[in-house]
């Protein structure tokens, strides 16, 4: 099979996993999720050992990857090629982490609910698209 | 320790998921960067996002064809939940990236960058439910 093919169902099937990653964690609850974030009163650690678990594993495999010129699939890594902590990324992250302490959503969890059609996550996903444009209007193309 | 199993599982997927995508087309499978691909489809190196959002889509009907359940538990506040996505999908387009592309790929690539902006989205998340909790819970 070549890569032309494979590309696309590498891309399919990390998708899928992923969600599914997201939704046997429980990470995909917004409950869970604030309660996570509710360190001060009725703190539920548990959603820890998902980023512990996830970044080890994703950190093994892309060390070993610096092993490789190209991946599997494709012709080229394409690793994010920005560095610089500054105002846009602060503020970025502080916006973010706001919006997402009001309802425990963020992008990938809203997606993987998207056909579970709970209206409070439908009206939370148009938003998130339409901050996502506003975004961009405003401050100009994806770095 | 036991009652940790489901999320070491899960997170576990995550990363696999993650290091699938790397290594198999060379790509940071960051949330952000997927929403904003949905907008830039006239470029043809985007497309793998899409394959990508309908892997991750259809995650949700498998895992209750599999006889399994998923509880979503959201505020029914439209305001809240508005300018809660307003404000994420902002947030995350100009500090490009999420809990995902710079929680799980930033941090596991060893980013600073992205180790910077994970704390600051955390401490913010943690400080807006704090805050919340005070003003009486509105949710």
């Amino acid at each position: 099979m070549n890569a032309r093919l494979l590309g696309p169902l590498v891309a399919l099937a990390s998708g899928l996993i992923f969600g599914l990653g997201l939704l046997i964690s429980g990470m995909n609850n917004p409950a869970k999720v604030r309660a996570f974030l509710d360190v001060f009163a009725a703190w539920d650690p548990s959603l820890i050992a998902v980023m512990g678990s996830a970044i080890p594993v994703f950190a093994l495999f892309f060390y070993f990857s610096k092993r490789r010129k190209t991946p599997f699939c494709a012709t080229a890594f394409h690793e994010p090629k920005l560095t610089r902590i500054d105002l846009r990324l602060l503020a970025g992250a502080l916006l973010f982490g706001i919006g997402w302490g009001l309802v425990g959503l963020c992008p990938g969890p809203a997606l993987v609910n998207l056909l579970a059609f709970e209206p409070g996550v439908l009206i939370f996903v148009l938003a998130l698209l339409a901050g996502n444009r506003i975004a961009h209007w405003l401050v100009g193309p994806v770095r | 320790m036991n009652e940790f199993i489901p999320e070491l599982i899960g997170g576990t997927l995550i990363g696999l998921a993650a290091s699938l995508l790397w290594l198999g087309i060379g790509r940071i499978s960051g949330m952000t960067g997927v929403l904003s691909s949905l907008f830039l489809l006239r470029e043809k190196q985007r497309y793998w996002a899409l394959w990508f959002l309908a892997g991750l889509v259809l995650a949700y009907p498998l895992y209750l064809a599999l006889g399994y359940s998923a509880a979503i538990v959201v505020t029914n506040n439209t305001l809240l939940l508005g300018s809660a996505g307003l404000l994420v999908g902002f947030g995350t387009y100009i500090g490009n990236g999420c809990t995902s592309g710079h929680g799980v790929c930033g941090m596991g690539r060893l980013s600073l960058r992205s180790a910077v902006a994970t704390v600051t989205f955390m401490v913010a998340g943690v400080a807006t439910v704090a805050v919340m909790n005070l003003a009486g819970g509105i949710l």
